[in-house]
This record gives C-alpha cells, structure tokens and sequence, in this order.
C-alpha cells in the first residue's frame, strides 16, 4: 500500500487566526511534515509562496489586506514566474454551497469547510497528492479542471467549444493511497 | 495518444481553452509501505489535538474577548467598513474554531450572526439588541462552558437567536432574491 511522506512535502499556511494556524501546524507535524510556513494574510502569505515555493497551499478565506479567495487568483496567473499549479486547499468558515463554487471558480483546489478535522484535512492533501486534475486555460479562467467527473449521461449543453476535450489523465494512485488511511 | 515524456508539460488546445497536463510532481512523496504497516497518521495527529484541548478554553476566551472588542468599536464608531469587516472576521472565526475548541453553540450562535452582517441590507437598520443578543449569548456560552446543564441550555439559546435573526433577514431581503436564496440555502457543514 501507499502512504504520503510528508517529510517531503513544503506546506505554506495562511491564517490571520492564531490559533488555527497552531492547529494546522500541529496537524501537519503530527501527519510527518517538517516545512510548514506560516503567513498571517494573503499579501505575506504571497511574497512567501514565491520564496519557499511550498509545495500545498492551505489557505483560510476571510483575512484583512487581502483575503484566500484573492491570493488564489494571484497564484493561478499563467504567465507569472512562479508556479501557477500548486495545489491551494481552501480552509474556511464558509459553508454555504455558492462560496464552494466562488472558490473553485477562482482556481482553489480542493475545499475544507470547518471545523476542521484531521481526516478532512488529510483526505484532501492525499487527493492533491495523489489524485492531480489536469489544469484548463480559457479567456476568463486558468486553474485545475472543474469538472470532477466524467459521465456519458450528462445531457446538458457542452459549454466547451472545440469538440470533446481529450484529457491526458495523470495514472491515479487515489485507490491505492486510500489504503494508507 | 502521444505518450508524455517525463518533466513536461503537455498542452492541448481547443477551441475555447487549453487542457494542460504536467506530470505530477508530488509523486515522488507516495511511498509504498508494506501491508502490515499499522501507522496511523490521522490517529496520530487526533491525538496531538487532544493534547492541545487543554488550552482550547483559553483560546475561545480570547476569541469572544475579541468579538466584544469589536462590537464596543462598532457601538462607539457605528458601522464603517472596517468595523463591519472587524466584527465579521471576529464572528466568522468563531464560527469556524468554536466546534474544534468544544463550544459549537458558540459557534453556532457566531454563525448566526455572520448572516446578520452579510445579508442585512443595511446594518444601521438592524436592531441594535439582535447583535448584542448574539454577543451576549456567546460570552455566556464561553464562560459557562464548565457547568454541565448549560449545554443544553447552550445550544437552545443558539437555536433561538438563529430562528430570531433568520425570521428578520427573510423580511428584510424579500425583495433581494439572491440574499433570501442564500439564506435559505442548506449549510454545506452537517448540523451538530
């Protein structure tokens, strides 16, 4: 089976809370991670991601200066010399449906309303880790591939223009990580 | 299809978009471990938050000390942007941490007011005593948390101001559709 080595993971943590960043902290030491920095708003936690270059992005929502959602945005910009890929978890008090679409809109990976717990949070960095979507460039959106599944049965409209969107699929190690937990 | 080299990122173009693939690059951190392997990360860090509960009530102190610190600025200033923006942060973190600390009526209550500051159409309307009522109740929540038949107590009187605050936002946004659908939307987060 496989399991994550998080001694080989960079974490880079935003929350103007204290004592969630405290909690995160504990949660990835306790998971095996060494490199885990910590930024207190989004502006810090921007000029961070270029220095460290962490390799997950946990991110709360709501912060002064500017806030998750806008550091998201400032990460996913195709042309900018830093990477545009790395996976941002989106850690929030939020927990109605439309901010679930707002954050995936602006190129946030996975979503992880609170409470957090630690399953939650280690389920969603095994899907980043493990389970990668591939990303999609269009005039008004770069960010991880938004639609999670693919179904023969869906009848709506396509709103991709192009015919039938052929996506390499990295080999999905999910099932076999599943078992690490 | 082309098979992909390792290191490089493949782009497909379409017409509207590009789908953009690149090896994955935190493969290199799943590790195979033998079945018999019994390590339990999750089980690990469950119990490394138990060893912090001991300063959660603390911690909640600090955070409701830090909600009537900002309501007392909005009650001295009235509403600016910034006092708004100060008692939504401050509420909206309880909300979040509150049920981690072991006080989800407290959290439930700083729910109910987040809807308060977000929905409102105009917050100098608001009656005064529905905000100091959330306040007043999460203080009490807090500092009475040792006593056990205020927990029940707790999540009543939680239950009661969500109804209150909920019964004034749906008269107050009937005519603002997409606040009234958001206040009725279902919480992603299950109910206590």
């Amino acid at each position: 089976m496989y399991r994550i080595d998080f001694n080989k993971l960079r974490f880079l943590i935003c929350d103007d809370n204290p004592h969630m960043r405290r909690i995160l902290r504990t949660l990835l030491h306790s998971f095996g991670a060494r490199e885990a920095y910590e930024a207190e708003d989004g502006a810090t936690a921007l000029e961070m991601y270029s220095h460290y270059v962490p390799d997950i992005v946990i991110t709360d929502w709501s912060m002064p200066i500017f806030d998750g959602l806008e550091l998201a945005q400032m990460i996913r910009q195709p042309e900018s010399k830093g990477n545009p890929y790395a996976p941002i978890i989106m850690l929030t008090g939020h927990s109605e449906k439309r901010r679930v679409t707002v954050a995936r809109d602006a190129g946030v990976t996975e979503f992880l309303a609170k409470p957090i717990s630690a399953k939650g949070l280690y389920q969603r960095i095994l899907n980043v880790v493990a389970n990668p979507r591939p990303f999609i460039k269009t005039k008004t959106y770069f960010g991880p591939d938004r639609r999670r599944n693919t179904t023969n049965a869906y009848i709506g409209p396509e709103r991709r223009v192009g015919g039938e969107v052929e996506v390499m699929q990295q080999p999905s190690l999910l099932d076999k990580a599943r078992t690490a937990v | 299809m082309k098979k992909q080299q390792p290191g490089t990122i493949e782009v497909k173009s379409f017409g509207d978009h590009h789908v953009i693939t690149q090896p994955n690059p935190l493969r290199k951190v799943l590790v195979r471990v033998p079945d018999s392997d019994l390590d339990d990360p999750v089980a690990r860090a469950e119990k490394a938050l138990e060893g912090l509960s001991g300063e959660f009530k603390n911690w909640m102190t600090v955070e409701a000390d830090r909600l009537s610190a900002a309501h007392a600025v909005v009650l001295h200033n009235g509403f600016t942007t910034e006092t708004r923006d100060e008692l939504f942060r401050a509420a909206h973190d309880i909300k979040g941490d509150a049920a981690t600390f072991g006080f989800p009526s407290a959290g439930a209550a700083a729910e109910s007011l987040c809807r308060i500051i977000e929905h409102a159409p105009d917050l100098d309307q608001v009656p005064p005593e529905l905000i100091t009522h959330h306040i007043n109740a999460i203080q009490a929540i807090v500092r009475q948390r040792t006593k056990l038949d205020t927990i029940a107590t707790a999540s009543q009187l939680s239950k009661q101001l969500r109804g209150i605050a909920d019964e004034f936002l749906v008269k107050v946004n009937r005519d603002r559709p997409e606040h009234l659908e958001a206040i009725l939307a279902p919480s992603i987060v299950p109910a206590e």
